[in-house]
């Protein structure tokens, strides 16, 4: 299948954005943006500023300066990400953050919990609108369920799952929120080979069949550069690399940041 | 052997999330509510009517409305009492000034003030969670009580600042004997029981968890937090608030501001601690646990007849029950409610190996 990149404003633009904490500049004068359907991968050393983008981007922090748009129209300066999460973009969580006390099933279903109606008087006496809402919400769970191919765990709390199923069961947490932007956060961190396979194809099938727009912060190279359409390169709080893969690969100062520089003597 | 499962299948999400989904669990659920509804009425005697068994429901109302809050939401109070004493009183003032008032409205109206007053006492719960917000909620225990000892109004100017429910009559019928007050108590535990149930096994209950599990990750999964927690801060003061205006008007009768003491919390939060945080089953199996616990080490220790003096006896009921709280934690801290689910897995297979 022939995917389309681009047509219509980028899903999220953020422009010169700064961020720092007291003295420390985190972010500086950043610029990226990503286009509809896209699949940019950010990389960069420890303390790049990558996670700190994610945090910009889903509401978590908010920067010191410049702007975000989403579809081409500017956000307001603050936003609670619960209200960035509405605007239709997921995300995970570098650290596993999972609902620990949940079964995987409800840890899927409190996905679509912002695409669902709330009335407490309603879903106490489970009025027909509540149940037919929570049965509903399940058939397109068990969707979600099923294409992560994990049905045998859906019943099991999650603390009790593998690490590896784990990271499935937060892809589809935030899947199950019908995202058109989702932001992975080391999908494939601490993952063997099998496990990483697997869920590069999920990852690869959400963009391809439903359209999502990606951005994926990963350290694995390999996979980076396999599956990834545009590259952008942090170090130091700044962007210095945006490009594909092959010519972010050939860069020299890619290759300084990483392999660090000879210094003079 | 008795309970499995085996050859009941699930054909529709529907009766996957029932609340019984095993038929043996529904038979069983079906004959406790026949021996709650007819057999004890018919049995038991006026002491257990009045003393043991209405108590135990009252505090099971509590303590479900307290293990909402903190058992499914994750936010620990120490008001508890206080919300109880907010129904008492709200309830008492709506009869005495407006005698019309069916008592059943101002059970409602008593759960709406505690309500109110709880999103209030709930609005540090944005800032601050943990022992931070246990203290937040211990002011509200102490000025809550206050203002009700203090401010003549809410008392009806009684001089004793004890306040003395009106009788309660529905469509004629006058609510005095002991059966009928724990059959009323048992109506609405019942019925309330079952829409906390339904709560926490939907939309809104799976919000409250994600708020309890990782704040960070539900609001970035689109969940307003405050919305949440204040929700659940009224929802839970509700209960607390019904438990409130049931313990004044069907327990007591009379009632001071001091019923609702800051000890009363702790009462409310251990039940719910030993019958498990995060289950409705566990706030009943924690109140009924609590009450009768120094009923049977009473009666137990009237076994030594004369050896012990009376005194060494009421000691000895709070050396016991202490000791017993303290293994019980360190055998299983998710309850009692854990220990039934322990036993329902076991019940599976037994009496077979595998």
């Amino acid at each position: 299948m022939k995917r389309e990149i681009g047509g219509g404003p980028p899903v999220a633009e953020l422009e010169n954005i700064h961020l720092s904490f007291g003295g420390l500049q985190a972010l500086q004068d950043v610029s990226v943006a990503v286009k509809p359907r896209e699949r940019l991968a950010i990389i960069g050393p420890n303390g790049a500023g990558k996670s700190s983008l994610f945090n910009i981007i889903s509401g978590i922090y908010t920067p010191s300066s410049g702007t975000i748009r989403h579809k081409g129209e500017a956000r307001p300066a603050r936003m609670r990400p619960y209200e960035v999460a509405r605007l239709g973009i997921a995300r995970t969580f570098q650290n596993i953050a999972l609902f620990s006390g949940m079964t995987a099933l409800d840890n899927i279903m409190t996905g679509r919990n912002s695409l669902m109606r709330r009335g407490v008087l309603g879903e106490a006496l489970q009025l027909p609108w509540a149940r037919r809402q929570e049965i509903e919400h399940r058939r397109r769970a068990e969707e979600i369920i099923d294409f992560l191919e994990i049905p045998s765990v859906r019943q099991t709390p999650v603390g009790a799952l593998p690490y590896g199923m784990q990271k499935r069961v937060e892809l589809g947490r935030a899947l199950a929120a019908e995202p058109e932007l989702l932001l992975l956060d080391e999908p494939m961190a601490g993952m063997n080979l099998e496990e990483k396979e697997d869920m590069c194809r999920f990852v690869l099938d959400v963009n391809e069949i439903h359209g999502t727009t990606l951005i994926l912060v990963e350290h694995d190279m390999g996979v980076v550069m396999d599956i990834s359409d545009r590259v952008a390169v942090f170090d130091y709080g700044r962007k210095i690399a945006d490009a594909a893969p092959d010519d972010v690969r050939r860069d020299q100062a890619v290759i300084d940041a990483y392999l660090g520089t000879a210094h003079e003597h | 052997m008795f309970y499995r499962e085996t050859g009941q299948y699930k054909t529709t999400y529907a009766a996957d999330r029932a609340i019984f989904p095993i038929r043996q669990d529904r038979v069983a659920f079906a004959v406790l509510l026949l021996v709650a509804f007819v057999a004890i009425p018919l049995l038991a005697n006026e002491y257990w009517l009045r003393s043991v068994l209405t108590p135990v429901l009252v505090f099971s109302l509590a303590a479900i409305g307290l293990n909402i809050l903190t058992g499914y939401t994750g936010q620990l109070s120490l008001g508890t009492a206080a919300f109880m004493a907010v129904g008492a009183f709200a309830a008492y003032n709506l009869e005495v000034r407006v005698p019309e008032v069916p008592f059943l409205v101002s059970f409602v109206v008593a759960g709406l003030a505690a309500a109110g007053v709880g999103i209030l006492f709930g609005l540090p719960s944005l800032r601050i969670k943990g022992f931070y917000l246990a203290v937040a909620t211990l002011a509200a225990q102490f000025f809550i009580e206050w203002l009700f000892t203090h401010v003549g109004w809410f008392t009806n100017y009684s001089t004793s600042g004890v306040i003395t429910a009106p009788p309660m009559t529905l469509l004629g019928f006058s609510f005095e004997s002991a059966e009928s007050r724990y059959l009323l108590t048992l109506c609405i535990v019942v019925v309330m029981a079952v829409m906390a149930k339904n709560m926490v096994r939907s939309e809104l209950g799976r919000a409250w968890m994600a708020v309890r599990d990782m704040d960070i990750a539900a609001e970035a999964i689109g969940i307003n937090l405050m919305k949440t927690k204040l929700t659940a801060f009224a929802v839970s003061s509700f209960y607390c608030g019904v438990a409130g205006a049931l313990w004044a008007y069907v327990y007591l009768g009379t009632v001071e501001p001091q019923a609702f003491d800051v000890l009363r919390s702790f009462e409310i939060l251990f039940m719910v601690i030993i019958g498990g945080l995060g289950s409705i089953l566990g706030s009943f199996l924690g109140a009924a646990f609590i009450v009768l616990l120094p009923i049977f080490i009473a009666n137990a220790s009237g076994v030594f007849g004369d050896a012990l003096s009376a005194e060494t006896i009421a000691h000895l009921e709070f050396v016991i029950f202490g000791g017993l709280i303290i293994v019980f934690l360190v055998v299983e801290p998710r309850g009692l409610a854990r220990l039934w689910q322990i036993v329902k897995e076991k019940l599976r297979l037994w009496p077979f190996p595998y």
